[in-house]
């Protein structure tokens, strides 16, 4: 079993080298859709996750690429009704597994100028954190980055793209 | 300055030839009609000066410049040539004549007259050079300059520079660079480029360098280059944000945004000690600062009352004081050269637009129609305001005089945004 996980893991991690995507398999849902981005920093994770991931021991698998995003209201940095779902799944796994490490990356709609937005997505990205530490997580398994409005999911000037836009990523390191 | 009075719409469309296409609206019925004759210069120069000269006073909005195709008839290069009775009766207001003459090295030298047509009179002798052949069209904007200055008592902008940041899809990624272009859109140069964002492009006040904010491996850095030699140092990285850099106007330090203490503050930080002073410590989002020309203010955007506002506090330190109080938001305030108004981004709840607001009346005039508007720089004259648009291609830049009256849309393939206009000085 353990010698199963070890490999895949390890070919995991030799497939994202070569496709320079990241190797947790936690991508969000714009992964694969046309010309939607992909927001996880390149290659500088790569090497992150080659120190901290494979051989390790590790219980449950990360939640899915369907429930690492959080989506805020405009202007708002307020957790939702509907982000339960995704700091519970995170929180279980971050509080089982002590030494993974996530990063928080805060994203905002076009709207605004971008040194604001930048602001508040950091700000959205510390009301994940506190959400997480509040359910147990270790602050030291978070980091915080904002994106601001650098890397929407959904390019369209309307409520339909600014709403996909408006959220926080919780991307394993 | 000349009072632009409004009314007839001018639609002039600019140059295929430069990356940025520019269409100028809203001159004006009283747009100086100026002739600027083919200059006498060397068979293949780099350059045709008086086409250049024509193409920068049209942009302006406050002139009109004759079209060598009515020009039907023998041409003065030298004084004794002018006929004022021919200018007169194409209804020309002035007159400007010149020479270029080559220099070793494929340099040159140009020397021109600016004539009155109704007093028939010569009123400037104008000279410029070119040390090397890729300062041709310098030169052209230096006279420029010189006309546009003694008709209107306003310095020119022909021969400033505008950096900005693009954004286009390479390899399947969001590839970002930072370019720096003629005010004109010519000669585009790339200071940067990268994978990850490039933001806030800012000019050092001798205009020799430029800071910016760069990502590395998903962090926030601030970075200072020098685009001549391509000297690259990283003035902050800590954690969280490192953004919104202005200089102060000796260059000896930058004012910033850091979060690394408790949320987004602002910094003063001495580039040679690297020392740094908190500026504001508020519960809220404080950003986006700019400095008085006088060295003794900082304005920023801080939401400490609960919506994003404009805020006052001197450079040592102490009490904000809020300025704005129109629409639901004032963002990205920015120092008019004079310092007696701020450019700025209002929202009303349904645009964004730019508005100017005058600091002693605290009246506010919104210069710009939105939706989407944001990013103003002004020019170093203080007479017009570059921003960011949404056009229908993607994010675009456009001016607009401060009256509000002159506006152009400058636009490239690819998302544009970020406009910094450089000053005056030159590397």
């Amino acid at each position: 079993m353990l010698n199963n996980k070890w490999f895949a893991c390890t070919a995991l991690a030799i497939a994202a080298v070569v496709s320079g995507c990241s190797s947790d398999g936690t991508k969000n849902a714009s992964d694969g859709a046309g010309d939607a981005v992909k927001p996880t920093p390149s290659t500088g994770s790569v090497a992150t996750t080659g120190s901290s991931g494979g051989g390790g021991s590790s219980f449950g698998t990360a939640p899915a690429a369907s429930q690492s995003v959080v989506y805020f209201d405009f202007d708002s940095s307020e957790l939702r009704a509907d982000s339960q779902v995704v700091v519970a799944a995170w929180s279980k796994y971050l509080t089982a597994n002590p030494t993974a490490k996530v990063q928080l990356q805060g994203n905002t709609d076009e709207r605004g100028t971008r040194e604001y937005n930048i602001a508040l997505g950091e700000r959205r990205a510390q009301s994940v954190s506190s959400a997480l530490q509040g359910a147990g997580v270790s602050a030291g398994q978070l980091s915080l980055t904002s994106f601001g409005e650098e890397r929407p999911v959904a390019t369209g000037h309307d409520e339909a793209s600014w709403s996909q836009n408006r959220r926080v990523e919780i991307v394993a390191q | 300055m000349k009072k632009i009075l409004g009314g007839l719409l001018l639609l002039i469309g600019f140059g295929a030839h430069a990356d940025l296409d520019i269409t100028v609206t809203g001159g004006s019925t009283s747009a100086i009609p100026i002739a600027i004759v083919p200059f006498a210069q060397p068979q293949g120069a780099p350059a045709d000066i008086a086409q250049i000269i024509s193409a920068d006073l049209d942009r302006s909005g406050l002139f009109r410049s004759l079209k060598r195709e009515d020009m039907k008839f023998e041409l003065p290069t030298q004084e004794s040539q002018v006929d004022y009775r021919t200018w007169r009766a194409l209804n020309q207001d002035n007159l400007v004549i010149g020479r270029v003459e080559t220099t070793p090295g494929g340099g040159a030298t140009v020397t021109a007259e600016l004539f009155t047509v109704p007093q028939m009179m010569k009123i400037l002798n104008i000279q410029a050079t070119a040390p090397r052949p890729s300062d041709w069209r310098s030169m052209a904007h230096k006279v420029a300059d010189q006309i546009f200055e003694r008709l209107t008592s306003v310095k020119g902008i022909f021969d400033t520079r505008i950096a900005y940041v693009t954004v286009a899809m390479v390899n399947g990624k969001r590839q970002y660079k930072i370019i720096w272009a003629d005010a004109d859109g010519e000669n585009p140069r790339e200071i940067a480029r990268s994978y990850e964002p490039l933001l806030s492009p800012s000019w050092s006040p001798d205009g020799k360098r430029i800071a910016y904010v760069a990502y590395e491996g998903g962090r926030q850095k601030i970075v200072i280059q020098t685009p001549t030699t391509g000297d690259l140092q990283t003035i902050l990285s800590e954690k969280g944000i490192n953004s919104a850099p202005a200089w102060t106007p000796d260059g000896n330090k930058l004012v910033v945004t850091l979060s690394f203490e408790t949320n987004p503050d602002i910094y003063v930080i001495d580039l040679a000690t690297r020392a740094r002073r908190r500026l504001t410590d508020s519960y809220a989002i404080d950003t986006s600062p700019t400095v008085s020309p006088d060295g003794t203010k900082v304005a920023f955007l801080s939401d400490r009352g609960g919506s994003a506002q404009i805020y006052m506090v001197p450079i040592t330190g102490g009490e904000a004081k809020r300025l704005t109080f129109e629409g639901r938001r004032n963002e990205e305030p920015r120092f008019s050269p004079d310092g007696k108004s701020l450019a700025l981004v209002n929202y009303d709840g349904s645009s964004y637009r730019i508005g100017l607001l005058d600091l002693a009346t605290n009246a506010l005039k919104l210069v710009s129609d939105g939706p989407l508007d944001e990013g103003a720089s002004f020019a170093p004259n203080g007479a017009t305001v570059i921003y960011t648009r949404q056009g229908a291609r993607g994010a675009e830049l456009a001016t607009v005089s401060v009256d509000g009256l002159v506006r152009q849309q400058l636009r490239q393939t690819g998302d544009v945004r970020e406009p910094a206009w450089a000053p005056f000085s030159r590397p």
